[in-house]
């Protein structure tokens, strides 16, 4: 078993156009790793220096993680990792 | 790279629905998606969405209300055919923030200015950072 990353369409070059990917990892951040182990160049438009990118959402199952533990979520074989490109922007 | 023809036919039903939002919400921003089944290029379900910054300047999808949609857009076998949002001080012309956020490169991009009387509806494609203005052809039914 292994966790399901769902990849929003603009991330799909890296993943070769699939929709979803495997990975594993005890938390987010080790999962992450492992994806970019995988997919090279993924990690740099989920994360910077200072944790989650802020116009990414990254969701465990049905929670935006930033009301979880971050990149420190704890993930488990099983779940779901979605991410999601913000929309946003306006006039400013 | 975005398909389908380099213009937004939309129906007149709709257009009117994205116009009532954005002047309901005046002086903030409004923002949503018309939702259409993937790969039609054709918008049909108006979905109206939160503003989480309730700003008169920025506009960004609520994280949780924007998972729900995009669930249910999968689980429909849609995409997001329209994503649009109103300036309400400026003309609509994508701002440099517009350009740096826009993710979702197969979306016609509408942008509703309520900065007069007069509410401007116009339409882009925005990829890797260029925009793209389109024609926008009002019809009352999809043939």
């Amino acid at each position: 078993m292994a966790i399901e990353v769902r990849i929003p369409t603009i991330l799909r070059t890296y993943t070769g156009g699939a929709k979803a990917v495997d990975a594993t990892g005890v938390t987010l951040d080790e999962l992450i790793g492992d994806l970019e182990s995988r997919h090279p160049g993924l990690k740099d438009r989920l994360v910077d220096g200072a944790g989650l990118r802020r116009f990414v959402n990254v969701y465990l199952n049905d929670e935006d993680v930033r009301f979880l533990g971050g990149l420190s979520t704890p993930v488990a074989d099983g779940d779901t990792v979605t991410v999601l490109p913000a929309v946003a922007g306006g006039a400013r | 790279m975005p398909y389908g023809e380099a213009m937004l036919t939309i129906a007149r039903e709709l257009v009117d629905k994205i116009v009532a939002h954005a002047r309901a919400d005046h002086p903030d921003e409004a923002c949503g998606v018309v939702a259409g089944p993937a790969g039609s290029d054709r918008p049909e379900r108006f979905v109206p969405m939160e503003n989480a910054e309730r700003s008169p300047t920025f506009y960004r999808f609520d994280s949780m209300e924007q998972f729900r949609v995009w669930r249910e857009m999968d689980d429909k076998d849609e995409e997001p055919v329209v994503i649009y949002h109103s300036h309400t001080a400026t003309q609509a012309y994508p701002s440099r923030t517009d350009v740096s956020y826009a993710s979702e490169p197969n979306a016609h991009y509408v942008l509703v200015s309520t900065a007069s009387d007069d509410v401007e509806f116009r339409s882009y494609r925005i990829v890797e950072g260029v925009i793209t203005e389109e024609p926008v052809k009002i019809v009352e039914a999809y043939g």
